[in-house]
């Protein structure tokens, strides 16, 4: 039996709404905050960054278990905004918890879904008794282009999990993956912004990775929607994972607690792991959580956990996602937004 | 500052490492070969408390160079928990509205970046709790 025995995630203190931008480009920010389902998102400080927000978020994870991180035997962090081109993240995220030297690391990219690659790659270790503990991370600082529809949703944030075989929070049942080429979304070496496909992001890309990943899991598992408590899925948008769950089969009521995208916005390697680390904070004993990411490119990762009775003991342990959504965001306008995203080109 | 000793103070800018004198107990942060109080020679490395308040603190205006992006910025000495005392840089909230008594803890930042193709470095700062 392999799970989650520790999780935990970040997000920046600062936000910036949807009016802001619309009003920044001309847009209409009603008919943006409608289409979108955009309220505003989080924006990184000018001293944070992927590897911040990694350790932020590992650290909360380590509250929520009792080990010694030296025993953590893989460190995999997942961000398509790695600060360094050469040289890992998890070298300085490893540095900063302590678990270095004895460990492997490695920096994973895979647009939105690095963070559940990591995740992937890391139960497998466990599960197959090559390491006691190993920890994934998804975190990102996302950038969209200026005046670009990703602009309003393009966020920084995190979350962190250890898995291990022991003291479960959460149980893994059944992991599926589902990849193809998909020309979506991409970013060539040395390109500031990401391009992507319009209209193409959606049906051959987000819709049909995240169906068939779930369509996938659900026939080897032999669930149906109905017997999950929670369920989450990537959140590009508001929209994309509320109507992806809809065609899947799941309601409303069992995809809120993880829909944090309205006040967050999409943290890319983080998204879907911040849904499922905000669902774990109100999740009980023998609840079923299902999980689809999805990273353009394109493919999705597929999860399916139960919840066990040592969840209920560590909720409290570290600030919970919600409540860091509460916890008195600092509101900038365009022009500071400008400058924490360093979109403004000053002497050097 | 030069990467080498950057890559020597690590343990105490990532991970708050202190040396506890093992003649008399007294903490110290950076730690130090020789205590000043007793003379041993002898400490056992202790991790920091994350946790501390605000003794006092100025705001920076006019900054170096490399922090001009961040002014106004405020600089504090914090005492921990276990009463050691650092400088540190207050972020993520309004110098202005900083009180001498403020609760903080100590978080992991970047500091500065040697340009833009430079090492990045990384160490404590402290927010409001």
């Amino acid at each position: 039996m392999v799970g989650i025995i520790g999780y935990g995630s970040y997000i920046p203190k600062f936000r910036i709404k949807a009016e802001q931008i619309a009003h920044q480009w001309g847009k209409d920010a009603i008919a943006i905050k409608r289409g979108l389902m955009l309220q505003e998102k989080s924006v990184p400080g000018l001293d944070e960054d992927t590897i911040t927000i990694s350790v932020a978020a590992a650290k909360n994870a380590l509250k929520r278990c009792n080990i010694n991180p030296k025993e953590i035997g893989a460190l995999y962090i997942g961000s398509e905004s790695h600060p360094y081109a050469v040289k890992p993240s998890g070298t300085v995220v490893g540095e900063a918890l302590g678990i270095v030297p004895d460990f492997h690391t490695a920096d994973f990219e895979f647009a939105c879904k690095a963070g559940s690659e990591g995740m992937f790659v890391a139960q497998a270790l466990v599960k197959a008794g090559e390491m006691k503990y190993a920890m994934a991370i998804g975190a990102d600082t996302s950038q969209g282009a200026p005046a670009d529809a990703l602009e309003f949703s393009a966020s920084a944030g995190g979350s962190a999990f250890i898995f291990g075989k022991e003291n479960i929070l959460a149980e893994l049942l059944f992991t599926h993956s589902y990849t193809t080429d998909t020309p979506d979304f991409w970013r060539r070496e040395g390109a500031f912004y990401p391009h992507h496909g319009g209209r193409f992001t959606g049906e051959p890309a987000y819709f049909k990775h995240v169906q068939g990943a779930a369509k996938a899991i659900l026939e080897k598992s032999g669930y149906s929607p109905s017997d999950f408590t929670y369920a989450v899925f990537h959140m590009p948008n508001g929209k994309f994972p509320l109507t992806v769950g809809k065609k899947l089969g799941f309601t409303n009521e069992q995809m809120e607690p993880g829909w944090v995208v309205n006040l967050m916005g999409n943290t890319y390697s983080g998204s879907s792991p911040t849904a499922l680390s905000a669902t774990l904070d109100v999740a009980k004993p023998d609840d079923l959580i299902f999980m689809v990411s999805f990273g353009s490119g394109a493919g999705s990762d597929a999860f399916i956990f139960k919840a066990t009775d040592k969840i209920i003991g560590v909720q409290d342990k570290a600030e919970k996602v919600r409540e860091m959504l509460a916890d008195n965001p600092i509101y900038l306008d365009y022009g500071q937004y400008a400058k924490f995203r360093e979109k403004i080109i000053m002497n050097e | 500052m030069p990467s080498p000793r950057y890559r020597r103070e690590m343990p105490q800018r990532y991970r708050l490492e202190a040396g506890k004198c093992k003649g008399c107990g007294k903490i110290f942060f950076p730690p130090r070969l020789i205590c000043n109080k007793c003379s041993s020679q002898n400490f056992e490395k202790v991790t920091l408390p994350e946790n501390g308040k605000i003794i006092t603190f100025t705001i920076i205006r006019v900054a170096p160079q490399q922090f001009e992006a961040e002014v106004p910025y405020a600089i504090a000495i914090v005492e921990l928990e276990n009463g050691v005392r650092i400088t540190t840089q207050v972020v993520d909230c309004d110098p202005e509205k900083l009180e001498i008594g403020n609760s903080v803890k100590l978080v992991f930042r970047k500091v500065q970046a040697e340009g833009k193709t430079g090492i990045i470095l990384y160490g404590y700062k402290a927010v409001l709790v």
